[in-house]
């Protein structure tokens, strides 16, 4: 019996439910609609996989209807279910039910309660479409579908002018990506004559290189958009404007991973692309710096993990990049524990402090909410990479393919866990040490927010253990091991970065808690890095400048003024109104668009005459 | 010469689309005056029910496949496609002119009579074999709309685009009877197929008939509003009644295509490689014009103008790849095509008030809370204009860019995508302004839609959506009806 099809059906159903009759049922019943489709959901995934035999022998696949036929080619309804799939389901269904509940309380004073379900539920549709799709096309039809409710997500709060904007901006910069991922699909379709999953895999070792590699590029090109890699990343950090739960769900978890899952998807091109590889590996290391560097110097506790989040898919790409894509995924899988419960908790911070998001107003927090702290520690401990927490053996595992593969990636690697744990913890300690700075009196969250953060606190400590990702991936892609050909052995650079990540935790420790004088010197000291950094580099500036105005200005000015002359006012040119019936309608004759028009048509002419008659036939 | 003059009745069966358009339109002229004041709504009912009446001629005409009239006329899948999409834009435009045509007080039998008529002429056009019957079909449409889109004979903007499509659009008109002339000068012959054989042959000179290609080229690219043959389009489309604007757009543009693929595909194959490079350039021209000055206007229909002139590009880029792959792509294309365009023009019937005042992108502030129902609907249009996937539109781009990578036009599609991408922001807009803008003065003064004008709304979308999901359908429907009777 076919039964994959539930499992998104399922948050389709709760969408339509909440976004036809939303308006008229009440609020409890908009929210049981939405996590019950949810929960339903995550069930049918574990149903699925008990019921499932060996995944990795036999994948279960499910063909519903022939889609498109045209020739040889055919795409149809496919879902298909193999060992990475089924993480990506238990991951996607799994943490969407826990923010599901958390948002039926974090939302519960906003207007367009059951809009914002109805979203949230058509969101969980096309991510599952995502990742359940065996071929390319209808995993595109999901790629497409998140990113349009994560735009209407993120300009949920349209009265704001910035979340607008931020929306705006989401969308577009996606549309680059959008661009290379759908420019990659039609080369695919075009040499591999297919775009099944089962079908484009296997032949992939017997096409040109060149070829691959083009296509594994354009791929990249899709990654970066949707998975926020240089130089794509600029929508990520604004998308911030979005409510809570759905940068923790949308915005760290679940969709910006996608490209990550795409490119471990299509591993078998990326492996006979040795340059797609290496240019992977030195984007995802980039930006992993990068936007380390920025997160250093944010107040806004959401932008703080917003580059983190950028920062922290760096490494998945890097992992990517270097061979090691299991411990991507393991990375995707760690990564969406932690950050999920990061923002989340950045939700309850800022509902304890009334909607302040500026770590400056905060402070000392762990006297009001101390559930919420005693939770965002274990979430800070663990992108810090603590030993045997989840980050720590995800993290553990990129690096140490990435010092197989050139041992400086790793110590720029490792030098970026510094500075991760440094500003995790720096937040974590302007948060809740000290002495509280803000406005009214701050107060805990209710337990239908902190439920699902203590559950998401367990998988972050624990998570990486309970599911070893590698092993359980064994044998779908060439694992690279740590260190093994010579060099110091796999337990000195697991000392190393976490020697590192203790350095940077020590250190915001000293930086915030102990003597506060510190960070001013340094500000000053540094003067212009500084001021560079904290604007983030100047990048959107840099877009604006170079980009969206010459294209705005462009179009409105100089270009656009030659095509588009004309205006229709009924008036052309001065003819005049007062005078009526065939007198007027002479006069438009005379106006001068008519004859410019004219012109032009003459002048297309000649060179169309030329070009085909003259020009063309030999 | 046939030795019995009179048509068979197989012909007749397969004349009868135009057969029952023509008669009804007559109708509706003499009925005129007997209904005008006391039931004005019965005309917009007798021609749908006309429209549908041939919609079922022409599915029977499809019976009975082949060549009539002295192979003046060809009924084959490809000629009923067209017949069927332009019967249904005539429907869907006859649903949106209800709600306008009584706002502004102008109902007549005459609008519809001149509706029925041009798509009249779009029938004979795209089924027939006879570059005689091409022009005759070519001008029964045009001159039809020449008309309507003057309609209201008190508005000047009604006037200045009349005027302005009527001079341009004769003036390329001429060029096309002139290349017709001198493709019968050069094989002594107007029909297709026998244009093609004598081309074949090795003493026709390939560069007369270049220059007759050439020619036809011209005034067709004009009808289809492809650059550089594109500036009549904006005023037009922006000066004429919004139902007949989105007419214009859609029923004589699909015409327009059907031929233009028919004559380069069968009588001017031999020279593709001549006239593939201009449509190429033009292709690229449209796109490019249409979607980056599309990206500035400020007026709804302005913009939609610019919009359909990127449209065309796309499906230029169809018949730059001169395969079937891109015929029936550039078919199915049109379909979709059809669908979003008309109704998204049916919104801006709704919204745009007595006498056309709210035509300002303002003008759809807050039109999600007000008028959810409409809004969703627009969404839905705007989706499929921008291409996102499970709507038509997005299929429609698919399959071009697909059949032009399959003819090796790398540069082409990859141009084509990027301006694609382009396209996103200014539909963005609108759905920027429908649901994140305050509800302004216009939008909080709208009534709901009446149902004419929710059927003019939901069945494009049902279609947008029916294209999107199972495209397999039309599209196998569309290759089967791609290769020619050569």
């Amino acid at each position: 019996m076919r039964t994959l099809w539930i499992i998104p059906a399922l948050p389709f159903v709760g969408f339509l439910i909440n976004g036809i009759f939303g308006r008229k049922l009440s609020k409890a019943l908009v929210s049981l609609i939405a996590v019950l489709s949810v929960v339903l959901s995550f069930a049918m995934v574990m149903k699925v996989f008990l019921e499932a035999g060996n995944l990795a022998t036999s994948p279960v696949h499910e063909h519903y209807f022939t889609w498109i036929k045209s020739g040889g080619f055919s795409i149809g309804w496919d879902y298909a279910v193999d060992k990475l799939t089924m993480i990506m389901l238990m991951v996607v269904t799994g943490i969407g039910s826990l923010i599901h509940i958390y948002a039926t309380g974090y939302m519960e004073h906003e207007e367009g309660y059951y809009r914002f379900f109805a979203y949230l539920n058509l969101f969980m549709f096309f991510m599952l479409n995502l990742v359940l799709a065996g071929n390319y096309l209808l995993l595109f039809v999901g790629w497409e579908g998140v990113g349009l409710c994560s735009y209407l997500l993120i300009g949920f709060y349209f009265v704001k002018d910035s979340a607008t904007t931020a929306g705006n901006k989401a969308f577009i910069v996606n549309r680059v990506g959008d661009f290379g991922f759908s420019l990659a699909m039609f080369l695919i379709a075009i040499t591999f004559g297919s775009l099944d999953f089962t079908k484009v895999m296997p032949a992939a070792a017997g096409k040109p290189t060149a070829t691959l590699t083009t296509i594994a590029l354009l791929l990249i090109v899709g990654a970066c958009g949707k998975s926020a890699q240089f130089p794509l990343y600029v929508w990520l950090p604004d998308a911030m404007e979005g409510p809570t739960p759905v940068s923790a769900l949308i915005h760290a978890a679940t969709m910006v991973t996608a490209g990550v899952y795409m490119c471990t998807r299509s591993a078998p091109i990326f492996i006979h692309a040795p340059v797609a590889m290496d240019t992977i590996a030195m984007i995802g290391l980039f930006t992993a710096v990068f936007a380390a560097t920025i997160g250093l110097t944010q107040y806004d506790i959401k932008k703080v993990f917003a580059y983190s989040t950028v920062s922290q898919l760096g490494y998945m790409f890097l992992g990517v990049g270097v061979g090691a894509f299991s411990a991507g995924v393991w990375h995707l899988m760690t990564h969406a524990f932690f950050k999920a419960l990061l923002f989340l908790g950045a939700g309850s911070v800022i509902h304890a402090c009334h909607g302040e998001q500026d770590m400056r107003h905060m402070g000392g927090l762990k006297k009001y909410a101390p559930w919420t702290c005693l939770v965002l520690a274990c979430a800070s401990l663990a992108i810090a990479g603590f030993p045997f927490t989840s980050g720590f053996f995800s993290k553990d595992a990129i690096l140490g393919a990435a010092y197989a593969h050139a041992p400086w990636m790793y110590w720029v690697g490792v030098v970026t866990a510094g500075m991760t744990a440094f500003y995790v913890w720096r937040a974590f300690w302007m948060t809740f040490w000290g002495d509280y700075k803000g406005h009214g009196h701050p107060h805990e969250s209710s337990w239908v927010m902190l439920g699902p953060l203590v559950v998401l606190a367990v998988l972050s400590i624990a998570g990486g253990f309970l599911f070893n990702v590698p092993e359980i991936l064994s044998g779908m892609f060439p694992i690279k091991e740590a260190a093994e050909n010579g060099g110091p052995g796999e337990a000195v650079l697991t000392g190393i970065s976490v020697a590192f990540g203790l350095a940077g935790v020590g250190l915001s420790y000293l930086m915030y808690v102990v003597n506060k004088d510190i960070p001013e010197k340094i500000t000053s000291a540094l003067g212009g890095i500084y001021t560079l950094v904290y604007n983030k580099y100047f990048v959107d500036e840099a877009y604006d400048a170079a980009i969206v105005r010459p294209l705005i200005q462009g179009s409105e000015s100089a270009l656009w003024k030659i095509v588009d002359a004309g205006v229709i006012d009924g008036v052309v040119n001065g003819a005049g109104t007062q005078s009526q019936g065939l007198g007027s309608m002479l006069r438009l004759l005379q106006s001068g668009n008519i004859r410019s028009y004219a012109t032009w048509v003459v002048i297309g002419a000649v060179v169309v005459i030329v070009a085909i008659g003259v020009g063309g036939v030999k | 010469m046939p030795a019995n003059f009179a048509p068979s009745a197989d012909d007749m069966l397969r004349f009868g689309p135009e057969t029952i358009l023509t008669i009804a339109g007559t109708l509706l002229m003499v009925l005129d005056p007997l209904f005008a004041k006391k039931l004005p709504r019965m005309f917009g009912h007798l021609s749908i029910a006309a429209l549908v009446a041939a919609i079922f001629a022409a599915v029977a005409a499809s019976s009975v496949p082949g060549l009539a009239f002295s192979n003046l006329l060809i009924v084959d899948g490809f000629g009923t496609y067209f017949r069927i999409l332009v019967l249904c834009i005539g429907i869907l435009a006859v649903l949106s002119s209800y709600m306008y045509l009584e706002r502004e007080q102008a109902e007549t039998g005459e609008y519809h009579a001149l509706i029925l008529f041009s798509i009249m002429g779009q029938c004979v056009m795209v089924t027939a074999n006879d570059l005689i019957m091409i022009f005759i079909g070519l001008e029964i449409s045009s001159i039809a709309t020449y008309i309507l889109a003057g309609y209201l004979r008190n508005d000047k903007r009604n006037n200045e685009a009349a005027l302005k499509y009527f001079l341009l659009g004769s003036f390329a008109t001429g060029f096309f009877l002139y290349g017709i002339a001198i493709i019968y000068g050069l094989t002594g012959t107007t029909q297709l197929g026998a244009i093609r054989s004598s081309l074949n042959t090795p003493e026709t000179s390939l560069m007369v008939a270049g220059v007759a290609a050439a020619l036809m080229f011209v005034g067709l690219c004009f009808k289809v509003s492809g650059a550089p043959f594109q500036v009549w389009a904006p005023d037009v489309y922006q000066g004429a009644p919004a139902p007949v604007s989105a007419f214009m757009a859609t029923g004589p543009k699909a015409a327009a295509f059907a031929i233009f693929l028919r004559i380069f595909l069968t009588a001017f194959d031999r020279i593709a490689v001549s006239w593939a490079p201009v449509v190429w350039a033009c292709a690229l021209a449209s796109m490019t014009i249409g979607n980056f000055a599309a990206l500035t206007q400020n007026n709804l229909k302005r913009m939609l103008a610019y919009s359909s002139i990127a449209h065309a590009g796309y499906i230029l880029v169809a018949l730059a790849s001169n395969s079937e792959i891109g015929t029936a792509a550039a078919m199915f294309y049109l379909g979709a095509y059809a669908l979003m365009n008309l109704g998204a023009f049916a919104v801006i019937v709704y919204i745009s008030g007595k006498g056309e005042t709210n035509l300002r992108l303002e003008d759809l502030a807050g039109l999600g809370r007000k008028q959810p129902f409409t809004a969703a609907m627009m969404t839905v249009f705007l989706l499929s204009l921008i291409g996102v996937p499970l709507t038509g539109g997005f299929f429609g781009k698919f399959y071009i860019f697909r059949a032009a990578l399959d003819a090796h036009l790398t540069w082409l599609a990859v141009l084509g995508l990027l301006n694609s991408a382009v396209a996103a922001y200014y539909y963005l807009r609108l759905l920027v302004v429908m649901y994140m803008h305050e509800p302004g003065e216009v939008t909080n003064a709208l009534e709901a839609p009446g149902p004419a004008l929710q059927a003019a709304l939901i069945l494009p979308a049902v279609g947008t959506f029916f294209l999107g999901i199972l495209p397999g359908t039309v599209l196998s429907f569309a290759q089967a009806a791609s290769s020619f009777v050569k």
